[in-house]
């Protein structure tokens, strides 16, 4: 049998160096990666890489930096499995195998120049805070920005000082709530579909942006429509396992569309209609 | 009709063994063979003598040589850096007798591996495999259902086509690397006007023949499909369904895979490795936290029948199913392809009826 080293295969991953770790939460840790030869990574808010622990396995992480850092970029892990436990085992100066960006992200010049909605539920927000950033350093390029996030209790609360950061900050509308909470608790309690009755928003200019649990969505989704946003004006994000992210291995394959390639970002009306979808 | 002749070359039955001797000495050659009874496989073969030409589609389709159940693209060693590097094998060999169903088949995986983003493993190997195929004069068993997706007569594909017309066959030179296989072994001779004629009305009766199995034409077959997602059917199959994935596996189009990784005892070298895998299984479309977007077995049944006959058909202009049959022949519980196309006509014409009336 003849063994070809092929240059060109889209399985190859180039090797990054984690430089700085930082623990967020029990189960969440926030990783900073750049690569070894100095590249940068060139991907837009919304997309995905595929990460590598070598000896253990490859996963889809989504990348919760902005691309405004040329340098380096973050991923936000949950330790859900296999590999996320393992990567929660490294630290600064660690190796990890990263190919990549996948997908299609946020649609940044749809989204320009209007008003934004951004839903966060849990760790929704790892991808979201990816388009949050790139809009707070392009801040003139959009209209009023809302941003209401919602999470199991504040000791699960991802990326806190910047979420205090959005909250003084003048030209963003912040709010957020948990499911449950100690009574020393000051903010709101309640699923994440109490705060959307209360924001002041035009629907004809608003582009709603949600990305949250599978659960989530429906409910979210029946709020944004009784506040007479448009369908094409709602845009998901949806998480799979995947394997390949090349369109091929099908493990994220709803109905006729592959995830990795199709998404993870969808216009609401170009998928309602899909059973698997939600 | 001379510009034809020119195409076409003939193989008298007596040379067939020696030409594949022959052949065997230019490159690895792969051919059916049988596997007791009623069985046959894909095998290296170093002569004509354990050639099965009359046979009905092996266990494993061909897609077994084009994508590998298991298949390296990666290996890594682990010390002071990691270093990796990208692999592939390829070998190159000849396919000997390969049905018209199975040369569509790899047109479809062609179809896959070739969209963007390619697959270059696939892609790499392909052009080291010479394909040589065989026309069924006649339905190989009651399982095939090549006439409604019109897979019984050969659409390209292949570098030769061999036909069986009695004393000798017929062969379709379809490629260089055919002509080169045909001016190496020495084994053929030149077509005459009345071979074609031949060949011609065997085309003729296989018409007769091969008929459409289904009661429905085949481009209304997605149509079908599109308003057949709830359907009682799919229950029905999913209440049989064990879950195997053996349909899946024996498919010729069928071409998911799952990603793993084989480490070294002391953990210092590694390789990446695909396989096929099956939407059959249960963790198939599972994610984080535990929620399954097809959890039960009739969701999984139906989304491989959609990926046969709706989802190709709007991304590849085509069905995913080559009608070879082994869907129906390995399945343990029965679940039969033709059968539940059947019941879903069925159940559309009897609903047409209702709102009729």
């Amino acid at each position: 049998m003849e063994r070809l080293g092929i240059k060109e295969t889209k399985f190859a991953v180039k090797i990054a160096k984690i430089l700085k770790t930082r623990r967020m939460t029990e189960h969440e840790k926030l990783f900073e990666l750049a690569f070894e030869d100095g590249d940068g990574l060139d991907y837009e808010p919304g997309q995905f890489i595929m990460i590598s622990v070598f000896g253990i396995g490859e996963i889809p992480i989504s990348l919760t930096s902005a691309p405004t850092n040329r340098l380096s970029f973050e991923i936000c892990v949950r330790a859900v499995g296999k590999v996320t436990d393992a990567l929660h085992k490294l630290e600064a100066g660690d190796l990890v195998g990263i190919r990549g960006p996948y997908g299609k992200g946020f649609p940044i010049r749809l989204l320009e120049g209007n008003d934004l909605l951004i839903i966060a539920g849990g760790l929704g927000i790892a991808p979201l805070r990816s388009l949050i950033n790139y809009v707070l350093v392009n801040r003139r390029d959009f209209g009023k920005v809302h941003i209401l996030l919602g999470c199991k209790s504040p000791q699960d609360m991802l990326f806190v000082d910047e979420l205090e950061n959005w909250n003084q900050r003048m030209d963003v509308h912040y709010k957020c709530t948990v499911d449950k909470a100690a009574p020393d608790w000051a903010g709101n309690v309640g699923v994440i579909t109490t705060l959307i009755p209360g924001v002041d928003l035009e629907p004809e200019r608003t582009f709603a942006v949600v990305v949250g649990p599978p659960v989530m969505y429906k409910f979210v989704i029946r709020e944004l429509l009784a506040k007479n946003i448009p369908e094409r004006h709602i845009l998901v994000s949806f998480e799979r396992h995947m394997k390949c992210g090349l369109g091929k291995c099908g493990r994220c394959q709803m109905q006729n569309l592959y995830v990795c390639q199709d998404g993870p970002v969808f216009n609401y009306d170009d998928i309602k209609h899909l059973s698997e979808a939600l | 009709m001379k510009e034809l002749q020119y195409q076409y070359a003939l193989l008298k039955k007596e040379n067939l063994e020696g030409f594949v001797n022959r052949l065997s000495g230019m490159r690895k050659v792969m051919a059916p063979v049988a596997k007791g009874y009623n069985n046959f496989a894909f095998e290296e073969v170093h002569s004509g003598k354990g050639i099965t030409l009359n046979y009905v589609p092996t266990i494993l389709p061909p897609k077994k040589y084009f994508m590998p159940q298991h298949e390296t693209l990666l290996r890594y060693q682990i010390g002071k850096g990691i270093q990796v590097e990208t692999v592939m094998d390829s070998e190159p060999m000849v396919l000997f007798g390969i049905h018209t169903c199975d040369l569509a088949g790899i047109q479809c995986l062609n179809a896959v591996f070739s969209e963007r983003p390619k697959d270059y493993n696939y892609l790499t190997r392909k052009p080291d495999i010479l394909i040589i195929g065989l026309e069924c004069n006649n339905y190989c068993d009651e399982h095939a259902s090549c006439g409604l997706v019109n897979a019984n007569l050969p659409n390209g594909g292949y570098d030769l086509f061999f036909t069986d017309l009695g004393d000798y066959f017929i062969v379709h030179v379809n490629t260089q690397a055919g002509e080169e296989i045909v001016a190496a072994t020495k084994s053929f001779e030149p077509s005459e006007k009345a071979n074609l004629y031949e060949l011609m009305e065997l085309r003729e009766s296989k018409r007769k023949i091969f008929k459409n199995e289904v009661p429905l034409a085949p481009r209304h077959i997605p149509e079908l499909f599109e308003g057949a997602f709830e359907s009682k059917v799919w229950a029905e199959v999913g209440e049989r369904c064990l879950a195997c994935g053996n349909c899946t596996n024996v498919c010729p189009t069928c071409y998911c895979f799952d990603i793993r990784e084989q480490v070294s005892l002391d953990a210092k070298s590694g390789n990446r490795y695909r396989m096929w895998y099956s939407c059959q299984l249960e963790p198939f479309a599972k994610v984080a936290g535990g929620v399954n977007f097809r959890q039960t077995r009739a969701a999984r049944q139906r989304h491989r029948y959609y990926r046969k006959f709706k989802y190709p058909v709007l991304k590849f202009s085509r069905f995913f199913c080559t009608g070879c049959g082994r869907c129906s022949r390995t399945c343990m519980a029965d679940i039969r392809l033709k059968d539940t196309l059947n019941a879903l006509i069925k159940e559309k014409t009897t609903k047409l009826w209702r709102d009729w009336e």
